[in-house]
């Protein structure tokens, strides 16, 4: 039985030069195969995701091409969609929830990350953690009983008493809308922008501080001309992620906004956004054209968050390594 | 201005107990022994529970578990153990572009696949909808679990001649399980709230579901239904639901942060 030939190949002691056949006996092969299976069908799904949307679209975007931006008719009876009015309240509500939120969560990251001792930031980050895990359906409970009512009896009366000769802040106050809409979602975003921005600020290398501080500059300066400017991309990406957030999120706004097709200068009018719509309409659309249109307005949400997580990414990714660099050298 | 800082810290945590502390106010005065065991009530009467939702919710949980976790998991084993550069890049691509996708989209999704090739909504596909967003939270994490786990461990366990297998079944994984139940936790805590892609998968029902075909009632949806209608008992019980769900995900948070914190129990030699 014992030849001369070459080695047997399952006796061979390196395992990078085990046979096929070997690695298939002792399971190597097999478990790479299936493990493999489950990894691509994410792959799959997503392509499937992104096909879909794309397919489903299809004869909305034939029969209306640019014009479904730029139309604001949405009339399922005639068959007639144009996505203006989703487009904008999903815009403006967004747009005004970082308006509130980014200096907020910028600040309090600036606390956690740079004055806050050690073990306080840590206390305050757990909880900001459980906030960013309270489900939107949540917030759009709290936002129907807590913050229309406040929104219709005090807020609104009072920036038109001040500001009212500006047109946001113009026409009757029913306390759902735009701005309430913006600051249930403000609430939301924050906790995304605390959490990442804190993440970054506190990976500035240490010397960037002392060598600030060195020069004579006070605390703040050192932190605010120093620190921030150098952990830049990271809170920009912070924003970023909170703008995907605010522009994809669905419940809360529903049960705010309005869910009036509307396209008002005004703050206070009552809107709608493009995922409000899909969620009211989809399940009963009347027509083929109604329904891809729906699909259609899915895309331009996918392709939107799709950007801006894509940017978020990158520019938290640059910011950290940046400072793990410069903490090395 | 460092001050305001600390301010602008104050104000956005104590957003946190201000839902809490009114979540509790109100859905402790509406929660009763009846909104766990009854059904329902009849539009227009007072009363009732949401029985069928909270079993409902549980039905949609568990499909979503077991439809997402080993595609995570097993997806993850591949990726920290078996893949080489370009495969590995284009899965966690693939898993990051479906964690950022928003949760309505991921219901118009399931919907195309799910509901309207069988013309019924059901809770299998809701289960579908849930899972698929508990796949790329699950993958990312136990994959970033999995790769801390240190060197020196599996060399050993190669060393004393354990095929690859073997090694991640009987020293990777194990040393790494903490991680991964605390990634398994947060990703159901998350899918345990969402409410959007319910509404075209699951659906609602007022009574029991039977099954797994038919659609189904979940908290979540419920909340949403009860809360914009106009009846001030179903306020009531919104609140109530919204206590319930709360309570639910933060204890899981806090269970599966309280479970990392305690440390992967390797000896880093």
């Amino acid at each position: 039985m014992a030849t001369t030939t070459t080695t047997v190949p399952s006796a061979s002691p390196v395992a990078g030069s085990r046979s096929f056949l070997s690695r298939l006996r002792e399971g190597d092969e097999i478990a790479r195969m299936i493990t493999f299976l489950f990894a691509a069908s994410v792959v799959l799904v997503t392509l499937l995701l992104v096909f879909e949307l794309w397919q489903g679209s299809v004869l909305a975007r034939h029969k209306f091409g640019f014009s479904f931006f730029r139309t604001s008719v949405w009339d399922p009876i005639f068959d007639q969609f144009g996505a203006l009015p989703f487009i904008y309240g999903t815009l403006v509500t967004a747009g005004v929830s970082l308006v509130i939120a980014v200096p907020l969560g910028i600040g309090a990251a600036i606390f956690l990350a740079e004055l806050a001792p050690a073990r306080l930031s840590d206390a305050l980050e757990f909880f900001i953690d459980l906030l960013a895990a309270v489900p939107s359906v949540i917030y759009g409970l709290l936002g129907v009983f807590i913050v229309v009512p406040l929104m219709r009896d005090y807020l609104q009366p009072a920036l038109k008493n001040t500001l009212g000769f500006l047109p946001l802040f113009q026409g009757p106050a029913y306390g759902i809308g735009f701005l309430t809409a913006g600051i249930v979602l403000a609430i939301m975003v924050i906790p995304y922008i605390i959490s990442v921005s804190r993440e970054v600020l506190l990976s500035v290398p240490r010397d960037q501080r002392e060598a600030a501080l060195s020069l004579g500059s006070t605390r703040w300066e050192a932190t605010w001309k120093v620190v921030v400017p150098f952990a830049r991309g990271g809170i920009m990406g912070s924003i970023f992620l909170a703008l995907a957030r605010a522009l994809g999120e669905t419940m809360a706004v529903t049960m705010v906004i309005g869910n009036n097709p509307i396209v008002s200068a005004s703050l206070f009018s009552p809107g709608y956004s493009i995922a409000a719509v899909i969620a009211n309409e989809l399940t009963e659309a009347t027509s083929d054209l109604h329904y891809q249109s729906l699909i259609e307005l899915g895309l331009v949400l996918f392709i939107l968050t799709f950007v801006l997580n894509g940017l978020a990414r990158l520019l938290i990714v640059a910011t950290s390594q940046r400072g793990a660099g410069m903490g090395n050298a | 201005m460092l001050t305001m800082t600390g301010v602008c810290a104050l104000i956005s945590v104590s957003v946190l107990f201000f839902i809490l502390g009114y979540l509790v106010y109100h859905g402790g005065t509406s929660i009763s022994w009846n909104f766990f065991t009854k059904l329902p009530a009849p539009v227009g009467e007072t009363g009732g529970g949401m029985a069928n939702a909270i079993i409902g919710s549980g039905k949609l949980l568990l499909l979503a578990t077991l439809f997402g976790v080993p595609i995570g998991f097993f997806g993850a084993i591949y990726l920290a153990e078996f893949s080489g550069g370009t495969t590995a890049f284009v899965v966690r691509y693939a898993a990051d572009l479906l964690n950022g996708v928003p949760s309505i989209v991921i219901g118009i999704f399931a919907y195309s696949l799910a509901v309207l090739p069988f013309k019924h909504f059901s809770t299998l596909a809701g289960g579908f909808a849930l899972g698929l967003m508990m796949i790329p939270i699950t993958l990312r994490s136990t994959e970033e679990f999995l790769r801390s786990v240190p060197k020196a461990l599996r060399e050993a366990a190669m060393a004393l001649g354990a095929s690859k297998w073997k090694t991640i079944t009987s020293v990777i994984v194990p040393a790494a399980y903490r991680g991964i139940l605390t990634a398994i936790l947060l990703a159901f805590a998350r899918v345990a709230g969402e409410t959007a892609p319910l509404l075209f998968t699951a659906f609602g029902n007022r009574f029991w579901s039977n099954g797994w075909n038919q659609p189904t009632a979940s908290l979540p949806a419920m909340i949403y239904t009860y809360a914009i209608a106009p009846y001030d008992d179903w306020h009531r019980q919104a609140w109530a639901a919204g206590l319930v769900l709360l309570g639910l995900i933060l204890i899981i948070n806090i269970v599966a942060r309280a479970i990392l914190s305690r440390g992967i129990a390797v000896p880093r030699a």
